[in-house]
Order: C-alpha cells, then structure tokens, then sequence
C-alpha cells in the first residue's frame, strides 16, 4: 500500500461517515461567512427552524461590500449594500457566532482576517462562502469555496457532502530570481496548466520556491489554486506556519500548543504517496509576469508581446479574439508598453503586510506618474495598523496613491471603488474577468512589485528594472 | 428543491469558452439577499447594453432561443467565482440543464443543489449537440435523467454519467441537509472523538 498525500491525511481525519457509494460527511473545523453569500443560508435556517450547529467554530466579517473611504463610520450609502450588511450584523448576533463588524480594528477581508486571529490552523477544514478560501491552504489546510446552499448545510450540520478529489503535486524546484514572487509563482502556473488543468483535484504546492516562502507569499500562491480550476491548494506546514500562528488570539496555549504541534508536524505527503498527475516548474524559469486577456491562464512574462488569436487552437482562438478586443490590445505590441491609468494593490491575494512592504520598497522617494489613480487597501484594519507604524502609509501618502481601509474593495468593485468602461488597471488582484472591476474596465493582473512599477512609470514595466 | 426527472426543450448554443460566473451573472446583483429574481440579469453584461436595451446578437435575446431550458457551452463553464447567485439567475431564466466538456468545480456542485442538471460529455459528443443547439427552436433536444441519455432533434441518442448519490437527489428533488440530519449520530460521535484528539480545534 502507498503512503498517503497530506491532503488525504487531513481528509481522513474529518470523515464522519462514508456511504456505500463513497459519498462522505467530511467535517469542518472552521467555517468562515461574509455578507454577500450568506443571507440566504440564514434565511434558510430560520424558515426550516433550524439553527447554528456550531456557532463556536464559525467567524463572520462583512467585505465585500464595506467602503474604504477614510469617513466609513458615516455608513454604506448604497441601500443594497447596507441591506446586506445589516443582515450579517443581525444573523451573527442572533446566532452567536464571532463576529468582526465594520468598524471593529480586526475587520478585514474574511481570507486575512482567519489567519491573522489564528483561527486557521494546520490540518483543519476551512470553509466558506467564497472560492477564495484556497488562501488558508498555505497552513496545511484542507480549506475551499463553497455556494450559499452549501453554506446553510454547513451551518446547519457542521459537515458538507463530499466525494474525494484526486491528489496533484506541483513542485516549484531551485530559487527564484530577484523581482520574482509568489504571485508569479502562482500566475505561471496557471499560464502552465490553465484555468481548468486544476479541475477535479487538490494541488499541494512543493519545492525549493515553495518552502522558502514566507507565509504571506503561501497564501498568495494557495488563494489562486481556484483559478487553476483546483478545488483547493495546499502547503505542507512547517516551522515558518508554526511561527506564524504562535501566540495568534485564537491559536492554541500551553499544553495543548504542545498537542497540536506534535499532530502538526505529521502534515506531510508521504515520500510513496500516490499522485495522479505531477507538474514541475524551475523557480529560475520563472519571469515578472503580467495577464494580458481576461483569464488568469493569459499569462506571459512581461518581457514578451501582446499575442494574436492564430498562435491559439480550438475555442481558445475566439476566445482571444474576443480578450484583445475587450483589453484593447493590438498582438505584437510589447507588454511593456502598455500604458495604465489605474493601480490597483489590495485583495485577498495581495492585501498581507509583506505585499505592502514590496510596495513601499518600489515607490519610497518616488512619485506616482501623472494621469495615473492608484489605490491601496490594506487587507484588515491591523495590516492598515502595522503599515501605518512601520512607515509604509507615509510612503504611500508621500508617493501620491490614495490610502484607504480595509475591504475587498477594487478587486470585484462591489462597492463604489470602481474602473470606469475602458480604464486599464494594473491589479494584484485575482481575476482579469470582463467587468470585473468595473463594467468594461480592463485589467492586468500582476505582483504588488510589478503594480508599484507600473504606478511610478505609468505603464507595464518590468520591475527587475528598478531593484 | 423542485425534481429533474425528463426535460424536452430548446437548446442554446454558448460555444465560448471559460464563460465564467461574473459573465453569467455580473456582481451588482449579489446584493439581493434573496434567491429569486435573478433571471433577467442573467449574462447582463453580454445581453444588455448600458442603457439596458438588448443586444440582438446575443444568443438568448434571438427569437428563437428566448424560452431555451438547456445550454450547450464551451470548455470550463462557471468557472471564477463561488457565487450561488450564477445557477439561481440561470434556474430563474429557465435553463435546468448545461452541457459542456467541463465545468468549474464550486459551480458543477451548486447546480445540484438547485435542479440544475450539469452534463459533462466529450468534444466529439458536445460538438454535436452544439450543431443541434444551432437549429434553433424546432430542434428540441430530450434529456432523461433516469435512463442518463439525451436524444437530439434527430433522434441521435448520447448516454452521460452521473454520480449516483446526486442523480437520486435530482431525481426525486431530496434536500441535503434533511439527508444530513438522518446521520445525525455519525457526525455526534465524531464531534466527540475529534474533541478528545484535538481538543484545540
């Protein structure tokens, strides 16, 4: 018999029940709720008179919807807005579950939020209403996205219906250039296997690159495993995680610190464990690299030239056709050349403090080009804290970028901070989708480095240039 | 959750691919903190132009496509974001059944949950039905769960899989967590267990 993958370790530790046909109860350890998916989960509950299993276990913050403006505490302006996140405030308080309101220090986008208050743990399952919840996979845990229907499942019995993945490795060997970070790791990748090769499997992330990031760069990597098409990404922990979550608010103390540590410490694949496909890539292949359609997978390396539908196959030749035409792009113009007018640095993907710091590095003693908006969200009201003592905020503020609080924000502009049709954004965000971040608005996703860049020159640029 | 037993209608062609779930239904509408209703914005962006006036070319706004109860799709439909709200706007518009090579994992499961039957089929097998879909309003299309066949306008019969737990949950329009609470001693007893092994959790 081969050994076992750490995913199915995790797995086999939150089994409540097995059918016949294979179809589990698997258990979660943490369920993580926001505004925008979860009111008809509740709604659900009190129609069919049910309750919260676990009120104890589940931690709700509202984000998606939350102004960043410096005056949040006047209030939502948008009425819907407001509406839904009224409706977290009075479901969190009639359950009882934790609670982090909009003007509470610790309100942050949910993924930062979890694993800033240690309630993402090694070899937990995490779940929550947003397919973003890859990110706590960095901790070694089995953690993904789920739908609203799923969420009052959850809710209501603490477990999901679940048939197993398959197992995938991806091992990113050697060590990566100067300029390259984990969201290169994370884009090339999925420029690799494209937005489905993920499909039907749980990736562990492995290697070299892998190991000697910090775990902010591990979220990085693991929060855009759902853009390669995986239903979750996976880091095995090691004592980087445990010094991350030692003496986090809701981290275990004393003797049972001790307990969890030695289970922790077993969350590994096994050297024979079994994979059912293995990708490889060399951290010194990999570039700055910079989206250029409206898919994660149209990524190439900021170095190369914008493509043309005929260098595609299959469905894919129309689909670039029409990704050129949306962006705005001619083929062969040199990705570098592409003039922005907005930045954007913040999201679940790029919102952490490291991120910031990355930042600060490029635009310190520099000035944002002219014509060019940039905005950063800080991913909670303690990263905005930390990036406030440490300097960064000044540099920002300095620099000419507009500061704000912490929230979702341009990521998937569900509040007002919005592209307007046509305004092309350099983002750290996670999806280059069509209206993404503003009806017709064009994005570039790209490392908070490359977006600092592209803020001083005013358009795509390779920011091996300016280190 | 209303059944999906045998459905005989029209089928849309949708061919791109990676229409993804911001496509299918745009983030302005998910501040609804209700289910219904979602139909008319479905693929809002690529249906309607800003000032909201339809856009004839778009598949669902053709004549003989607007009371359509299947899509056929390219590679990869629903992939992006976790949104319910994609397959309650599609549930809401009409279509209780797609058809693609693939479907992105957290959309496939919601479909389930909403008696929408999602069909994953080869290229070979999806091209046809995509030539079928083509015809237009006389070419209905028949999909049996039961038997797990679908038959095309001109009678060409494609068998499909399905796992069997959620064809029986379709099939007879079961809910999940009533399902659930029957196993109420199994999850009980491993939240004692669990409790003991890490108590930390």
């Amino acid at each position: 018999m081969s050994g076992k993958t750490l995913y199915d370790k995790i797995w086999d530790a939150h089994v409540a029940h097995e059918a016949d046909d294979g179809t589990c109860l698997l258990y979660i350890d943490r369920h993580l709720v926001h505004e925008v998916t979860s009111p008809q989960a509740f709604e659900g509950l009190r129609m069919a008179g049910r309750k919260v299993h676990a009120p104890d276990k589940t931690i709700a913050v509202p984000d998606h919807n939350v102004p960043t403006t410096l005056d949040r505490e006047k209030g939502i302006e948008n009425e819907e807005s407001r509406i839904q996140v009224e409706a977290l405030d009075r479901n969190a308080r009639e359950s009882g579950i934790h609670y982090y309101p909009v003007n509470d220090v610790r309100q942050g986008i949910v993924h930062i939020v979890g694993p800033e208050q240690g309630w993402t743990l090694p070899g937990m399952t995490v779940v929550c209403g947003d397919s973003h919840t890859a990110t706590h996979g960095a901790f070694g845990a089995l953690a993904h996205g789920i739908g609203t229907s799923e969420v009052e499942h959850v809710l209501a019995t603490q477990t999901l219906i679940q048939q197993k993945s398959k197992n995938m490795k991806v091992e990113i060997t050697g060590k990566l250039n100067p300029g390259v970070t984990a969201k290169d790791i994370t884009l090339a990748v999925i420029g690799k296997t494209g937005t489905a090769g993920g499909t039907g499997y749980v990736i562990e992330y492995c290697g070299e690159a892998i190991r000697s990031l910090s775990m902010e760069g591990r979220m990085t990597v693991c929060n855009m495993a759902i853009e390669g098409g995986a239903r979750a990404g996976l880091i095995a922990p090691d004592e980087i995680t445990f010094d991350y979550v030692k003496g986090r608010p809701h981290a275990p103390k004393g003797a049972q610190w001790e307990a969890a540590l030695a289970w922790w410490k077993t969350l590994y694949s096994d050297d024979d464990a079994h994979w059912d496909k293995v990708i490889t890539i060399a951290a010194e292949e990999i570039e700055p690299v910079v989206t250029w359609g409206t898919s994660p997978e149209d990524v190439l390396p900021i170095s190369a030239k914008v493509p043309a539908p005929e260098d595609f196959t299959g469905g894919k030749v129309e689909a670039a056709r029409r990704a050129l035409d949306y962006m705005g792009l001619e083929p062969g113009t040199p990705l570098s050349q592409i003039k922005v007018d907005a930045v954007f640095i913040g999201s679940c993907t790029n919102g952490r403090i490291e991120d910031l710091r990355e930042v600060a590095k490029i635009l310190k003693g520099k000035k944002v080009a002219d014509g060019v908006r940039v905005m950063i969200v800080p991913g909670s009201g303690l990263v905005r804290e930390q990036a406030e003592a440490e300097g960064l905020a000044e540099i920002f503020r300095e620099a000419g970028a507009d500061w704000r609080l912490a929230g979702c924000s341009m990521c998937l502009a569900m509040n007002p901070d919005q592209l307007a049709p046509e305004e092309r954004c350099a983002s750290t965000s996670n999806r280059n989708f069509e209206g993404r971040q503003g009806y017709k608005g064009r994005t570039h996703l790209v490392s908070p480095a490359m977006a600092a860049a592209a803020a001083v020159t005013g358009h795509l640029t390779d920011v091996r240039e300016m280190i | 959750m209303e059944k999906f037993e045998k459905l005989t209608g029209i089928a849309a062609p949708m061919p791109l691919v990676n229409i993804d779930t911001d496509m299918i239904i745009p983030k302005v509408f998910l501040k609804t903190i209700k289910r219904s209703g979602l139909g008319v914005n479905l693929f809002d962006e690529m249906r309607y132009d800003r000032e909201g006036n339809e856009i004839p070319d778009f598949v669902l706004n053709k004549p003989q496509y607007r009371e359509a109860e299947i899509l056929v799709a390219g590679d990869n439909f629903g992939c992006g974001s976790s949104r319910e709200h994609a397959p309650w706007a599609l549930k809401d518009f009409g279509i209780k059944a797609v058809i693609s090579t693939s479907f992105a994992d957290i959309f496939f499961n919601n479909c389930f949950k909403n008696g929408i039957l999602p069909i994953v089929l080869p290229q070979e097998q999806v091209d046809l039905l995509m030539s079928d879909s083509e015809k237009g309003a006389n070419a209905r299309m028949t999909v049996d769960l039961e038997n797990q066949v679908i038959t095309t306008s001109d009678g060409i019969e494609i068998a499909f899989n399905v796992d069997p737990f959620r064809k029986h949950c379709l099939l007879n329009g079961l809910d999940d967590i009533g399902l659930t609470f029957e196993k109420k001693a199994a999850i009980d007893s491993f939240e004692q267990k669990a409790a003991q092994e890490r108590p930390w959790v």
